[in-house]
């Protein structure tokens, strides 16, 4: 349910919203603490920018310089309150004044436009130069859980937004621009497509876990009782 | 062998890790030139510099949030509150975050991070710098509870934290602060899980922690006059909690008072009693008793904080009734 693989360095997509900002700012302390040239990117919504630990953690970053990257997808919704209700600004990326680290808006949706945000940042956090905090603005197309009617979001917005969905326009562009042609595409998306079914097989053909593992993984070496 | 106070020890077992190990730093408010707030860090700055002792904003939810991002990816923090009535600021970053991770990516994570706490009562320092929030933290799966109660303990159970691969929380009592004792600091750390008898006796047995323990001792004397022999265990750990020991005392004793300085209402102490009375009660010849602090926020004034906490007389006063 909460994405993570630790041997790709993704921390996990956290249950509770605003969390993995503070967590962030530990994987940015401990890349500079060790050495590394590693950048932490953390991602979150509008909605999490009004939790205390969105003040908290882009304070620390700034102000020990840690190489992180705030990366705010502006979806306009937290849950059902639109961006308009749920905040007295537009552009999350103004905040960025208060920690005194650039704080910059792209379109959300052009893949190349975040690129460049992104390189940017990331040389900056590199540089020792600290945190940035990017504002993509972009929309979430679906409700906010698997099965939400999304009845507050309303059609002309769903239809306007669902005509800049950066996946064909990234497509589209790649082939306009003689980057991948028609052919090449309908591989990769076949194979992507194989992919997934493969997954989705192996997931519903899996066995439960057995009830000996509700124990497993709590700490690294204490396993407490299965009994009730 | 060296005599130390319980702040010098916790203090020289970080500073033993840190030198062995560059992984492992601190942080905290005021930890830095400062000294921290009780002064446990003291020096440690000029050793190892601002770096690895690191003074933080006043923002506790980051400090541990901080100190779970750091585990994560390979340093083994030790973050520092000023206080232990302020994990209440930091709550999700302790019960959400740190206990929660490594369960919900399938062990693919360890986060080898101390929480150190000061709690207790007694230092006139009201409502909001004086609580014992010992039970919550020992109702979540996913910490460790450690709780000393004199330097020897402190000193071992410290290095065992920081070496530890999971999130230990480190009680520190703020009375204790000063009391010395004999520390051996080429001693190996001391496991977690393993209670220590801090007096033998035949006839009750006293499960006491923290500054609750030195009250239990100082009743030894006294009850002994009047042919009572106590027996003071001290679990050191509140999970993992040592049962065993517990029992072993039990059958011995038939007879359990648990002294605690939390309020007895939804209180470790509670636990205990409810594990001995599930697993132990055939051993048991007379009712169990707690003697906990007054289901009250800790008071300010002197009269009423020095009421509120269980001492010595109240552990003589309820030790004889149960004979």
């Amino acid at each position: 349910m909460h994405i993570a693989d630790a041997t790709r360095g993704i921390l996990g997509a956290n249950g509770i919203v605003g969390a993995g900002q503070n967590i962030a700012t530990g994987a940015g302390l401990s890349a500079k603490l060790r050495g590394t040239d590693q950048v932490c990117a953390c991602f979150f919504g509008d909605g999490s920018t009004n939790q205390g630990t969105f003040h908290e953690s882009l304070n620390l970053a700034s102000i020990w310089r840690l190489p992180v990257i705030f990366v705010c997808e502006n979806n306009l919704y937290g849950i059902s309150m639109h961006q308009s209700r749920h905040q007295a600004i537009q552009d999350i990326a103004d905040r960025a004044v208060a920690y005194n680290i650039p704080g910059v808006v792209v379109d959300g949706n052009d893949v190349f436009a975040v690129y460049e945000a992104a390189k940017e940042a990331i040389e900056r956090a590199r540089n020792g130069q600290g945190p940035s905090l990017i504002e993509c603005k972009t929309y979430r197309h679906h409700g906010h859980f698997e099965g939400d009617p999304a009845k507050y979001k309303p059609a002309e917005e769903v239809a306007e937004w669902m005509s800049k969905d950066p996946i064909p326009r990234l497509i589209n562009y790649m082939i306009d621009n003689n980057i991948l042609s028609k052919e090449e595409f309908n591989d990769i998306d076949s194979q992507i497509n194989d992919e997934i079914k493969e997954a989705i097989k192996f997931a519903e053909e899996s066995p439960w876990p057995p009830i000996e593992s509700v124990v497993e993984d709590i700490y690294t070496d204490i396993v407490e009782e299965v009994k009730k | 062998m060296k005599n130390l106070s319980m702040m010098e020890a916790i203090r020289e077992a970080m500073t033993k890790k840190m030198r062995e190990d560059p992984t492992v730093f601190i942080m905290g408010e005021d930890v830095g030139a400062f000294g921290g707030c009780f002064g446990v860090t003291a020096g440690m700055f000029d050793e190892f510099g601002a770096e690895r002792v690191r003074d933080t904003p006043i923002s506790e939810g980051v400090i541990i949030g901080c100190a779970v991002g750091a585990a994560a990816t390979g340093t083994r923090p030790i973050a520092e509150l000023m206080f232990i009535d302020f994990v209440t600021v930091g709550a999700d970053q302790l019960v959400n975050q740190a206990a929660k991770m490594r369960y919900m990516v399938g062990g693919k994570i360890k986060l080898p991070m101390v929480v150190r706490l000061p709690l207790g009562a007694g230092t006139r320092a009201a409502a909001q710098h004086s609580q014992s929030l010992e039970a919550w933290l020992a109702h979540i799966p996913g910490l460790k509870v450690v709780y000393p109660s004199c330097p020897n303990d402190a000193y071992g159970l410290m290095l065992k934290a920081i070496e530890d691969d999971n999130p230990v929380v480190f009680l520190e009592h703020k009375i204790l602060y000063g009391v010395r004792g004999e520390v051996d600091e080429n001693a190996k750390p001391i496991e977690f899980g393993k209670a220590d008898i801090k007096r033998e006796g035949k006839d009750l047995t006293v499960a006491a922690t923290g500054r609750m323990v030195h009250e239990a001792l100082k009743t030894a004397e006294e009850l002994s006059k009047d042919g009572i022999e106590i027996e003071v265990f001290d679990p050191r750990t509140l999970f993992p909690f040592d049962k065993e020991t517990l029992f072993k005392s039990i059958e011995k004793t038939n007879k359990l008072l648990i002294v605690s300085e939390e309020n007895k209402r939804g209180s470790f102490a509670g636990e205990i009693s409810a594990m001995v009375a599930e697993e132990c009660f055939d051993n048991l010849d007379a009712p169990i008793k707690r003697l906990c602090a007054v289901n009250s926020p800790v008071p300010f004034s002197p009269v009423l904080e020095d009421y509120y906490v269980p001492n010595a007389e109240d552990i003589v006063k309820a030790v004889t009734t149960m004979f």
